[in-house]
């Protein structure tokens, strides 16, 4: 299935949920939506996307929305689709898929590290790669460096780095 | 108790000594000193020999830098002959750690524990007819018996390091160590109940008047190869490492030993090697009779003259010398070449596999014993 | 042992006679930085909790920082073993954002280049996990092949382990005049040593015994983990992106899926994952020997764009590594400096399955299960 025909069938299934990004074959989706859109395409026969391929979280800048992405594949019809969610920046919630794809539960767990995206009915939400007492999410473009971490002062003159 | 006595007359013969007790003191000093120093020289030259073989299994060249007497470093066998040295001269020179929650007594005696085990065993070990420290009239029995005092010592070891790993280490290897024992005895009892003596001079004289004994029937020749496998699995080495797995248990019991106590286990794992392998030259091998006299026939008799040339006290030590470098080599080869054991398959491989075969061997050599 | 037992099973952490045992980060068999949170009953697995991060060098953010030619050598730096996949499938990514159209002798280099890679990176797999299950000898005949490629690419671009040599629309340096033949010899060689591999480990009946069942994983319970590469396709499940979706130019070579077949045990067990790696440095042998004889002359540096620029837009490329599928994440702003990079991880996703496989079987298994996924913790951690 090319990416219009999938569309087609997602409004269809889905009505005004879904919307599409200008010049792009991206499809955007509504946080409230998102855990039975997200059934829907393992689960539908004709979209089966069967393998969650890549979830990315990105930041529009300060002060704009918080974006969750996700590339999907289907191994058996052998199409691909990408799905965003923009959520609000002060309170990011999407709704966990980690239930439908397994491999989700650690690739949100990073998006929480890094963004601070917190995913709903995740079942362990906790930071992966940062240790736990790490304050702030350091992929957002608003973040500042700490001045301190664990009480050891963090250097902020960096001319001997180079 | 030969030996030790006739050094006892011989120094009271010599020295100008009165006090009995002290020459008894200096009787039995000399046969330690001797066991310790071939305990050591053995470990010297069987790590050196192992880096070899290994080396050469490997593509690789091995130790090939340090050189001592005269001898040069290079691209020879003998390249890296000082290398073994320089690590004992390291071993002896480097820090003592005991972790500050092990438990410090136990954690200093158990080195010595496992070291007694092979040390006490050298006494019943003969290199020949009469080259022993002491010919017990139940030599075979006293092996089997002081060889797993080393059991206590792991077990200490691993519990005194504080560590689960090494704790993992010491229980994989008391229960490797206690199964694998009754297949090595049951073997051994084959002998036993053909020769009819516990005493090794008495196993090699039957040798020497039948033939040797793992050609004695088809079930020696079996008994042979369930020793050999073993005592493979009782010095823990490869495909039987499981006890020190450093894949898994970085070093298992031995982890939180540094300086000359984890010398005393390299030493004794070593010491291990060569005490099973000259008993299985002893028991299965022909001892110290020649490779002329595998097989004893009457109408096959070589002459006698030819005979004495190539077993008499010369040359009989250097036929056990050459056999258990055989056997050693062969468990060397093994290890550089066998991935490792589970230790499920391990204890499968000993109660389901060796000691119905050995248990059965017993059955079957008595009643050889009985029609023929 | 264990002082907290008690606290811990009155806190529920553990149950019963359970003991909590920590693998890592400094354990040999870890493959790295990792440490294992392992809920032992005595040799019995019950749950396995990775925790990452050791090796956490903050990829993704230096990449906010830095222009497109400078994240090349930080993708070097992630999957260490495998470092020309990296700057492939970056590079790839980038090239398609600004939509340049590669010379033909661009494509067949990188080609011989990255298949050359897959074969020292599987040689390490292979190796390591032999090391895994206990033997040591396999390891250092893998490691004395492997140096034979790198050798290869010190001869191409001067380093060993972190090349740095793709670069947007071109290679770093064109091909040295007889390195065609070099690689020639080298294959003739290697061709002859992977027989020997087999004969020493592929076939031994203790390493069939250690990983034939064990650490199985079905198709889809793999595929619903995000396993890739060899790892999936010893489940059975014939993906691989060379072939499903040709990049570069995969589609002009004639070459195999290897797909394992459950020969010794279950479809999907070690053994199945390690010898789909041996398979397919056939597979990568056919497809250099290809490309070797059909490689056209051209400039390398032709295509190289004066500035990387690449327009607003983002674009999600996957790219067939050694581990499984590599994408990239990459989001343009129109700056010099990319405003996102995101990199998918396959060794990341192969780990989370590590429970999933390990529960059940001993300590021994959770290593061999461990070395047959052949994860990178550079690569995980970023």
């Amino acid at each position: 299935m090319d990416f219009n025909n999938i569309k087609k069938l997602l409004s269809t299934n889905h009505g005004e949920a879904i919307s599409v990004l200008e010049d792009t074959e991206i499809i955007l989706v509504p946080a409230e939506k998102w855990s039975e859109i997200a059934k829907d395409l393992k689960e539908n026969k004709d979209l089966t996307f069967d393998y969650l391929s890549c979830i990315t979280g990105y930041d529009n800048g300060a002060g704009k929305s918080i974006g969750v992405a996700y590339n999907f594949y289907s191994m058996a019809k052998k199409h691909s689709l990408e799905i965003r969610i923009e959520v609000d920046r002060e309170n990011p919630e999407v709704p966990s898929v980690e239930k439908i794809w397994r491999t989700a539960d650690w690739m949100e767990r990073e998006v929480y590290d890094m963004y601070g995206v917190s995913f709903k009915d995740h079942w362990d939400l906790r930071r992966i790669l940062l240790p736990s007492d790490w304050d702030g999410f350091p992929l957002r473009k608003d973040y500042k460096e700490p001045d301190y971490y664990n009480g050891m002062p963090v250097p902020k003159d960096k001319s001997y780095w180079e | 108790m030969t030996s030790v006595n006739n050094l006892f007359e011989f120094i009271k013969g010599i020295a100008p000594i009165e006090d009995t007790a002290i020459i008894w003191v200096i009787a039995v000093a000399i046969p330690a000193l001797i066991v310790f120093l071939v305990m050591a020289v053995n470990a010297l030259i069987a790590v050196y020999f192992e880096r070899k073989v290994s080396a050469f299994m490997q593509d690789r060249l091995g130790p090939m830098e340090v050189g001592i007497f005269g001898f040069k470093g290079g691209r020879k066998f003998w390249g890296g002959i000082g290398q073994t040295l320089a690590d004992a001269i390291k071993l002896l020179t480097k820090e003592d750690i005991i972790p500050a929650d092990a438990d410090r007594k136990v954690m200093i005696f158990a080195p010595f524990f496992i070291f007694l085990a092979p040390f006490l065993t050298f006494i019943a070990l003969p290199l020949y007819e009469n080259v022993i420290v002491s010919n017990f009239n139940i030599g075979i029995l006293y092996i089997l018996a002081v060889s797993s005092v080393g059991v206590i010592g792991v077990i200490l070891a691993g519990w005194a390091s504080n560590n689960k790993w090494s704790v993992y280490g010491a229980m994989r290897a008391a229960a490797q160590m206690i199964s694998y024992e009754i297949p090595i005895a049951l073997s051994l009892m084959l002998a036993i109940i053909v020769v009819g003596s516990l005493q090794i001079n008495d196993i090699v004289q039957w040798q020497a008047d039948n033939r040797w004994f793992i050609l004695h029937s088809p079930f020696a020749f079996i008994a042979f190869f369930i020793y050999f496998v073993s005592v493979v699995a009782e010095t823990n080495r490869t495909p039987f490492d499981i006890p020190e797995a450093e894949s898994e248990l970085v070093a298992g019991w031995m982890t939180e030993f540094s300086g000359f106590r984890w010398a005393l286990f390299f030493l004794s794992e070593y010491a291990n090697m060569l005490i099973v392998s000259v008993v299985a030259t002893m028991v299965f091998l022909g001892g110290w009779l020649s490779p002329f006299e595998i097989v004893n026939m009457p109408g096959f008799d070589l002459p006698q003259p030819f005979l004495a040339f190539f077993t008499n006290s010369v040359t009989g030590p250097m036929w056990v010398l050459l056999k258990v470098s055989f056997l050693i080599f062969v468990m060397m080869w093994f290890r550089w070449t066998f991935p490792r054991l589970r230790v499920d398959q391990l204890m499968y491989l000993c109660w389901k596999v060796f000691i119905p075969f050995a248990l059965a061997n017993v059955v079957f050599v008595s009643i050889w014993e009985l029609i023929f | 042992m264990g002082m907290n037992t008690e606290y811990l099973k009155e806190l529920g952490i553990i149950k019963g006679d359970e003991m909590i045992l920590n693998m890592g980060p400094q354990h040999p068999s870890t493959h790295g930085v990792l440490r294992l949170k392992i809920h032992t009953d005595g040799e019995i697995i019950s749950y396995i909790e990775p925790h990452l991060g050791y090796l956490h060098r903050c990829f993704e953010k230096h990449c906010e920082n830095l222009s497109y030619e400078q994240c090349i050598p930080y993708t070097d730096r992630c999957d260490y073993l495998a470092a020309m996949h990296m700057n492939h499938g970056f590079v790839m990514g980038v090239e398609k954002l600004m939509g340049i159209e590669l010379p033909e002798r661009v494509e067949y280099i990188r080609i011989i280049i990255a298949e050359l890679q897959r074969i020292a990176s599987h040689l390490m797999a292979v190796g390591t996990f032999g090391l895994d299950v206990g033997g040591i000898t396999p390891f250092t005949w893998c490691f004395r092949d492997r140096e034979r490629v790198l050798d290869l690419f010190e001869y191409l671009c001067g380093a060993r382990l972190l090349y740095n040599y793709m670069w947007v629309g071109g290679v770093s340096h064109d091909l040295p005049k007889d390195f065609i033949k070099r690689t020639t010899e080298f294959l003739d060689y290697f061709e002859t040593q992977i027989p020997e591999y087999n004969q020493i480990l592929t076939g031994n009946k203790i390493f069939i015994e250690r990983t034939a069942d064990v650490g199985v994983i079905p198709a889809d319970v793999a595929l619903n983990y995000g396993l890739t590469g060899p790892n999936l396709r010893a489940s059975g499940h014939s993906y691989d992106l060379r072939k499903e979706e040709p990049y570069s130019i995969y589609d002009r070579f004639d070459f195999d899926v290897v797909v394992g077949e459950g020969t010794h045990g279950t479809l999907g067990d070690c053994w199945d994952r390690y010898y789909v790696r041996i398979l397919e440095m056939y597979e990568s042998i056919k497809i250099i020997r290809q490309a070797m004889a059909d490689i056209p002359n051209g400039d390398v540096h032709e295509a190289i764009p004066k500035k990387v620029k690449p327009l607003k837009g983002d674009i999600y490329t996957r790219y067939e590594s050694a581990r499984g599928e590599l994408g990239f994440y990459i989001k343009s702003n129109g700056k010099n400096i990319p405003s996102r990079v995101k990199m998918r991880s396959p060794a990341f996703a192969s780990l989370s399955a590590l429970n999933e496989m390990a529960e059940g079987w001993m300590m021994s298994d959770v290593i061999t299960i461990l070395g047959s996924l052949d994860i990178v913790l550079g690569e995980i951690d970023r």
